[in-house]
């Protein structure tokens, strides 16, 4: 432990809560102990590689662990919890809200060695998994036995089920089978004091109050789950994707309620602008018109005859809405190649920007076309280039904004802007977040949505299972031990950006 | 932001802060990265090695024992580059961090003496030969037989790869230069790397190779002048004796005046391929790499091109399986070419891996240098080969076909490895 600590974070606003180096040396002296010299990392050259997640925040942690098991956790939470230091849970380090961030330094929980499928159980359809089982995997077991688990981000070849809880993931087949909420029956959970309980149940709907439900989607702020139940789907018996190209983003967007006012629902309906299509037609040939202002992914499942007639009337709704073309794949190798340009769509941007801002907000559906034209408009004032890659069917967008964070204020004018494009959703009747979460990234956006009564209210709920404030410090709510002053920080900085509060 | 210059780094080949800055952290590569998947943790994976080496340009940490260690583990497979959406020339960046600690002054000893063998040995084809004599004239008496209790003793983990060497070294190697084969009305005019340890420990490759161009109506030369390509040189840091192999090569294969330039091995053919990367700072050389690099084909690439290559095959009756070389597959891009050169076989019944372009643990030195990893990928390998339970297993690379040999004998499968073009040269002379 040598080199003085730093916690660098973007923003430059959030202040260090230092722990002491006598109690980190001793901390770091009782974590080895217990969970072996290998599970253990605490040099500033090992920490550095802790210090992020997919987006632009970086803080570094103090400590770093992998617990193998529930008693790993368990005994990480307490020591952490004796000595006053903050701990930050971690899966793959592919959030997009900065949540896995350790903004105040403390023990990184990283729980990527608990990566074991416990149990497939196929006739009652359920999966017990530890939280670092990547999704894909799971999907792959679980594919054997013509069952397959629904929620899919984009980043389910890396992310793992635990990151999944935490941010109660979607993913293009949201639309019609739910987010992970959807799909967790149960979970055993370490609290922040060390203690261990099991939230929800082995079978669906468990009496009492719903705290699987609080559980999931609290971004680690409430404690670790070290195993989980997960509800299974069969597979479908026949699946159809359809590449319908529109000559603007608007055009698109008017299919999309189109398609579902039809009376189909798709399993997924995703859109791309322009900028996207052509960074994935860059980054590898997937087979999407370069000269399209957009396109839509459709796909629909369900029985042989259901997709046959289902996909009759999408084509219908698709080219009433005035599609230019329309491209469909039955064959699992043509529409792999469909989706391979969505689920690799967000890396694409990267070859075309030293950086970009991923932005994700929701809105009702309907409204999609006024607001996607409001975040042309946006950003064309603001002077960035941004491509649209989104799930249309929830009206979940993400504006992608590429930048260069070398160019002196750069940064910080793709933060107001992106802090615009959202307040735009909340006016449109939508939300701050559709799925990445509020993390880090938008906890002062929390009162543009609720009241302080509301948020006093999560506080308290929070503070019921954390008393101490040091579980996830300074995520998802503007206050708690430490984070008032930053956060304070953060929203003078986001007052100061004109246009903000229009 | 500190403005304090990389300590540990140094020398012409230091990464570009616009390579190391084009990887967006999303992640995608971890699941790729053998090494993040034995491990588990962010220092053993892609983007965990890109953000060292970012910090150690930014001058945030200095590449020091505690950092470098998680940048020699790296396989350089380049599994990453496939996973990557953004496009991060990984195996670049990985080849000039290495340099650039190599140039230092503080490089640490095992490092400075690698690149020294390899410059002095490998580099050198009569010193390579010398050294292997011994070895050599020791098999001609059968004597690798008892030697393989004493291997197993003194080498642990090495032993499987080191035996497979020996055993290796009981053919005749392969030393021929010139005119290989002129077949009357000849299509083209190819030339042969012969390379270095190749021709010494996998002659069959280079023989096998030779009759199937010369069947396809090749004319094939070996150009004397030619060296070592380098790759290993590159990947170990000694960007400097990669250049000066480069160069001769280039010379070489220049003056033979030749429609294309074969190689069988994928890690030295994605050397060539790339030898443009080598001299950035030298615009001269750099447009006759370029050049060069232009007229390089790997070996199943070549013959997939020519028409009618799948005619007048005989009966392979076994089952095969196909590992992707890395630098075949992740380096240049090429996985169809050797798939279809299988499934032209008659007979022969392909199954595919479960990961076939996963790496082998071959991955050039590195199964000599790394022998706990390298044993732990290959352990992987070797389940997924088992459960195909093919009877072949091919590959397009000298460096992975001994790996798996030797871990074939390790784990007492009934099944041989051998390069893609072996097993077509077999399913010709079937015919016959």
């Amino acid at each position: 432990m040598g080199a003085p600590r730093t916690h660098e974070v973007a923003r430059g606003t959030l202040p260090a809560m230092s722990t002491s180096q006598p109690t980190l040396a001793v901390l770091v002296d009782e974590l080895t102990r217990a969970l072996g010299k290998s599970s253990v990392l605490a040099r500033p050259e090992e920490l550095i590689a802790y210090e992020y997640d997919a987006t632009i925040e970086r803080a570094r942690p103090d400590i770093v662990v992998f617990p193998a098991s529930t008693d790993d956790v368990a005994t990480v939470l307490r020591l952490a919890r004796k000595h006053g230091v903050p701990v930050v849970p971690r899966g793959s380090g592919t959030g997009l809200a900065g949540g896995a961030v350790p903004v105040q330094g403390g023990v990184l929980c990283v729980l990527t060695r608990m990566n074991r499928i416990l149990e497939i159980d196929v006739r009652n359809r359920t999966a017990t998994i530890e939280p670092g089982v990547i999704n894909l995997q799971l999907q792959e077991a679980v594919a054997t036995h013509g069952l397959t688990y629904a929620p899919d981000p984009s980043s389910q070849r890396v992310c793992t089920i635990g990151g999944n809880v935490a941010t109660n993931a979607g993913g293009p087949h949201t639309l019609v089978h739910g987010s992970t909420v959807n799909h967790v029956l149960g979970m055993r959970v370490v609290l922040p004091d060390g203690r261990a309980t099991f939230l929800g149940s082995r079978v669906p709907d468990a009496p009492g109050l719903d705290l699987r439900g609080l559980f999931v989607g609290s971004e680690g702020t409430l404690g670790i789950a070290t195993e989980i139940v997960v509800r299974l789907v069969p597979r479908a018996e026949a699946v159809r994707t359809l590449l319908a190209i529109f000559a603007s983003i608007e055009d698109a967007s008017n299919a999309v309620t189109r398609v579902i006012a039809s009376g189909v629902i798709p399993v997924a309906l995703e859109m791309l602008d322009r900028e996207i299509i052509r960074a994935v037609q860059h980054s590898r040939d997937v087979g999407y018109p370069e000269d399209a202002g957009a396109v839509l992914l459709v796909e629909v499942e369900g029985l042989r005859e259901t997709v046959e007639q289902q996909s009759a009337q999408v084509i219908e709704a698709l080219r009433a809405a005035g599609a230019l073309d329309l491209r469909i794949a039955s064959e699992a190798a043509e529409r792999e190649r469909l989706w391979e340009g969505r689920k690799s769509a967000i890396g694409a941007i990267g070859a075309l920007a030293p950086n970009f801002y991923l932005l994700d907000g929701v809105v009702p559906r309907t409204r999609l076309p006024e607001v996607m034209r409001g975040v042309e408009e946006l950003s064309a004032r603001y002077g960035f280039r941004c491509g649209n890659v989104f799930h249309a069917g929830d009206g979940n967008l993400h504006p992608n904004v590429m930048f260069d964070s070398m160019e002196p204020g750069a940064t910080e004018r793709v933060l107001a802007l992106g802090a615009e494009i959202l307040r735009l959703c909340i006016e449109a009747g939508g939300a701050i977040t559709g799925e990445h979460g509020v993390g880090l990234e938008k906890r002062s956006y929390m009162e543009w949505m609720f009241g302080a009564d509301d948020l006093e209210a999560m506080s308290r709920i929070r503070l019921a299972f954390d008393e101490a404030g040091l579980f996830n410090p300074c995520k998802v709510l503007p206050s708690g031990h430490g984070c008032a002053s930053a956060h304070s920080a953060e929203l003078t900085h986001h007052l100061a950006t004109p246009g903000v509060y229009v | 932001m500190t403005a304090a210059p990389p300590i540990g780094f140094a020398g012409p080949d230091v990464p570009l802060l616009e390579d190391v800055r084009s990887c967006i952290h999303c992640g995608f590569c971890l699941p790729s990265c053998p090494t993040y998947l034995a491990t588990g943790s962010e220092l053993d994976s892609p983007r965990g090695r890109l953000h060292l080496i970012g910090a150690i340009l930014d001058g945030r940490i200095e590449a020091n024992e505690h950092v470098l260690p998680h940048l020699d583990l790296c396989l350089q497979c380049r599994a990453c580059e496939t996973a990557c959406p953004s496009n991060v020339p990984f195996g670049q960046i990985m080849e000039d961090a290495r340099a650039a600690v190599v140039a230092g002054p503080e490089a640490p000893r095992a490092w400075s003496l690698r690149a020294l063998a390899l410059r002095n040995v490998v580099g050198r084809r009569e010193v390579l030969r010398a050294a292997l004599a011994p070895a050599r004239l020791a098999t001609r008496f059968g004597l690798q037989e008892k030697a393989r209790p004493w291997i197993r003793r003194a080498f642990g983990l090495r032993a499987p790869m080191l035996e497979a060497q020996l055993d290796a070294l009981a053919a005749r190697p392969f030393r021929r230069s010139g005119v290989l084969a002129r077949p009357p009305e000849a299509r083209a005019r190819v030339a042969m790397l012969t390379g270095c340890v190749q021709g010494e420990l996998t002659p069959r490759m280079h023989e096998a190779t030779l009759r199937v161009l010369a069947r396809l109506g090749c004319e094939v030369v070996a150009p004397p002048a030619q060296v070592c390509c380098g790759a290993l040189h590159a990947h170990a840091g000694d960007a400097e004796t990669a250049r000066d192999l480069a160069r001769r090569n280039i010379e070489a294969f220049e003056a033979a005046a030749v429609d294309a330039v074969i190689v069988n091995a994928a890690g030295c053919g994605a050397a060539m391929k790339e030898y443009p990367r080598l001299f950035r700072n030298d615009p001269t050389w750099l447009a006759r790499a370029e050049r060069f690099a232009a007229t390089v084909r790997d070996a199943t690439e070549y013959v997939t091109s020519i028409e009618g290559f799948d005619r007048g095959l005989g009966p392979i009756d076994a089952v095969a399986t196909l590992q992707d070389s890395c630098h075949l597959a992740h380096a240049q891009g090429i996985r169809e070419a050797p798939r279809r050169i299988l499934n032209a076989i008659p007979g022969l019944q392909v199954r595919e891996l479960k990961t076939p372009d996963r790496c082998c643990g071959a991955a050039g030195l590195y199964s000599l240098v790394q022998p706990e990893m390298s044993r732990a990928v290959l352990e992987e390998k070797l389940n997924d080969v088992e459960a195909t339970g093919a009877e072949v297993v091919c590959t397009s690379n000298p460096g992975c076909t001994l790996q798996l040999a030797g871990g074939i004998v390790s784990r007492g499968l009934e099944a041989r490895a051998v390069h893609v073009l072996e097993l077509l040269d077999e399913s010709y002379r079937a015919r016959r």
